[in-house]
């Protein structure tokens, strides 16, 4: 994967061109007394809000009762918050104070919903379900023969070229359907490692079928 | 869609893909140039734009916090 894009980095703004509003953010936040304990407060109710309506966002999506829903809500809420007041000397003003500030809140959502998929997975995590993946791409049944081959070389390719990490994670995400983030959570480890794991996984599963013929064959097999 | 046209683009990777790490580190910065210029922001940070489209928890943040944005507008 890349290191970064280019441009990354040079449009870090300095503080003095923050907008007003930013700008006020900081000096009360970054204040005492009254005034600091005030902008305190409103910068709760603005991360209450936001991860309110990220969960309700997320909801349908989800396997969460209201009570539960709302819990995520106020404790990503509680946590973003703490998290704003530590990083504050890192806010660097190339968003809005409240863009930057929102971010907390819809990570804060998401890494609670990672943690809370485990409480009451509803996927078997034995076994390896490879029959489900046919419908899951969208092949149809009724054309069976076409694509047997395929996902035979798939699955060929899943055994013998993935180290034993890129298989784990690579059933548990494509043939479980556990979302990254709740994989990460049980492997201890985080988004970014599971992701670059699959990256690797898919460049070699790729190259296996191309080089068997199966994908990126151009005309043959495709009609 | 086909499975073999789902299958291809699931594996296919593209090297500019920055990852999720640096996609989220500059999640604030992208969502506010794609609020206002969407083609501008996909010019200006290609490898956060293609990790979005390969990457389905961090395009969840991202339509999260551009929604939040949009909100507040
Ligand atoms: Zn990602």
């Amino acid at each position: 994967m890349a290191a970064s894009d280019r441009g990354i980095g040079e449009n870090q703004a300095t503080l003095a061109s923050a907008d007003a509003e930013s700008a006020e953010w900081l000096r009360t936040l970054g204040g005492s007394g009254a005034e600091r304990e005030a902008a305190v407060e409103r910068l709760h109710a603005i991360l209450l809000r936001v991860a309110g309506n990220e969960v309700r966002r997320r909801a349908p999506r989800l396997r969460l009762s209201g009570p539960e829903l709302d819990d995520v809500a106020h404790q990503a809420a509680a946590d973003a918050l703490l998290a704003v007041i530590a990083k504050l000397g890192q806010f660097r003003g190339e968003s809005r104070f409240t863009t930057w500030v929102y971010k907390f809140a819809v990570l804060e959502v998401s890494a609670k919903l990672g943690r809370h998929f485990w409480r009451d997975p509803g996927v078997p995590l034995e076994g390896e379900d490879w029959e489900r993946l046919p419908g899951r791409l969208g092949f149809d049944p009724a054309e069976r023969s076409e694509w047997h081959d395929l996902l035979a070389a798939l699955r060929r390719a899943v055994d013998e070229e993935l180290t034993e990490r890129q298989r784990q994670i690579f059933v548990a995400i494509v043939l479980k359907g556990v979302p990254a983030d709740a994989v990460a959570v049980e492997l201890g480890t985080n988004r970014n490692a599971v992701y670059k794991t699959m990256f690797d996984a898919r460049r070699k599963l790729r190259a296996a079928l191309v080089a068997g013929g199966y994908l990126d064959i151009g005309i043959r097999g495709r009609s | 869609m086909n499975g073999w046209d789902e299958l291809d683009r699931f594996l296919r990777t593209d090297p500019r893909d920055v990852g999720c790490d640096k996609a989220m580190e500059l999640l604030h910065v992208y969502v506010e140039l794609v609020a206002r210029h969407p083609d501008a922001a996909r010019e200006r940070y290609p490898g956060i734009a293609v990790h979005l489209r390969a990457c389905g928890p961090c395009n969840e943040d991202f339509e999260g916090l551009l929604a939040a944005v949009a909100d507040s507008i």
